[in-house]
């Protein structure tokens, strides 16, 4: 046979040190109080939240002694979960929650420029194979091509770094340039993002 | 005979908060505890 304990045995048996009697309240009054939260905020997340919150406060209640025992728990119960709704619909006036529907999105307008992990997986290995092909250049056109694309050193101090005339300097990069095609020509490598 | 009256259709949704919930608030039942000093409440949490 199913019976309930009223509520004022449970809370009465909780302060005694029944910790069981505390999940039997909850569990009475869960539907009732999460059904009303969920009515005012239309949200599972923000409900389940609030009865949280509202249980914290009872229980808080109850273990500093400072309940007062009228026959009238969920009154109190629910009057608590009201207030705390209140505050979610103060703070939310505060700071406005936006939410993507089928006819918005915001990621629609925010972009970020960083490539995503598959991009970025693609270009790591784009910059393996490039590094592998770079080496098979002739010294000279390697040690300008370095300069010129991973220190960024403009034609004029690579000229002076390597001793040798700004024209050379360019003819050695323009070589360098056209040999790294025929390497790929020829390596069959696709090289695109 | 027809039946002439329609049954009133429930306007609230019935919800439930999941377990998770309410084991997280039975843990945080056992872990408070109430100390008296000098006069005061202090709640103490101990995991």
């Amino acid at each position: 046979m199913h019976t309930t304990i009223d509520d004022a045995t449970l809370i009465r048996n909780y302060i005694n040190g029944d910790e069981k009697a505390i999940e039997l309240l909850i569990n009475k009054h869960n539907q009732r109080l999460s059904s009303y939260i969920y009515s005012k905020v239309k949200d599972m997340t923000v409900t389940e939240d609030i009865f949280q919150d509202t249980f914290i406060k009872v229980i808080s209640t109850f273990k500093r002694g400072t309940y007062n025992e009228e026959g009238k728990f969920l009154p109190w119960v629910m009057r608590i979960a009201h207030n705390l709704i209140i505050d979610h619909f103060r703070r939310n006036k505060r700071m406005p929650k936006y939410q993507g529907n089928q006819e918005f999105n915001i990621f629609s307008v925010l972009t970020d420029d960083k490539p995503n992990a598959e991009r970025q997986l693609i270009k790591d290995q784009i910059d393996q194979d490039l590094e592998v092909l770079i080496e098979q250049l002739p010294k000279d056109q390697l040690e300008v091509l370095k300069m010129r694309i991973y220190q960024n050193m403009s034609f004029n101090e690579i000229a002076e770094n390597t001793e040798v005339s700004i024209n050379t300097a360019l003819g050695r990069m323009r070589y360098a340039l056209i040999n790294l095609r025929k390497l790929i020509e020829k390596n069959q490598i696709v090289l695109t993002n | 005979m027809e039946k002439i009256y329609s049954s009133p259709e429930t306007q609230c949704r019935l919800i439930t908060s999941r377990p998770e919930t309410v084991k997280f608030l039975l843990d945080y039942s056992r872990s408070l505890h109430m100390r008296e000093f000098k006069g005061m409440t202090i709640e103490q949490n101990l995991n």
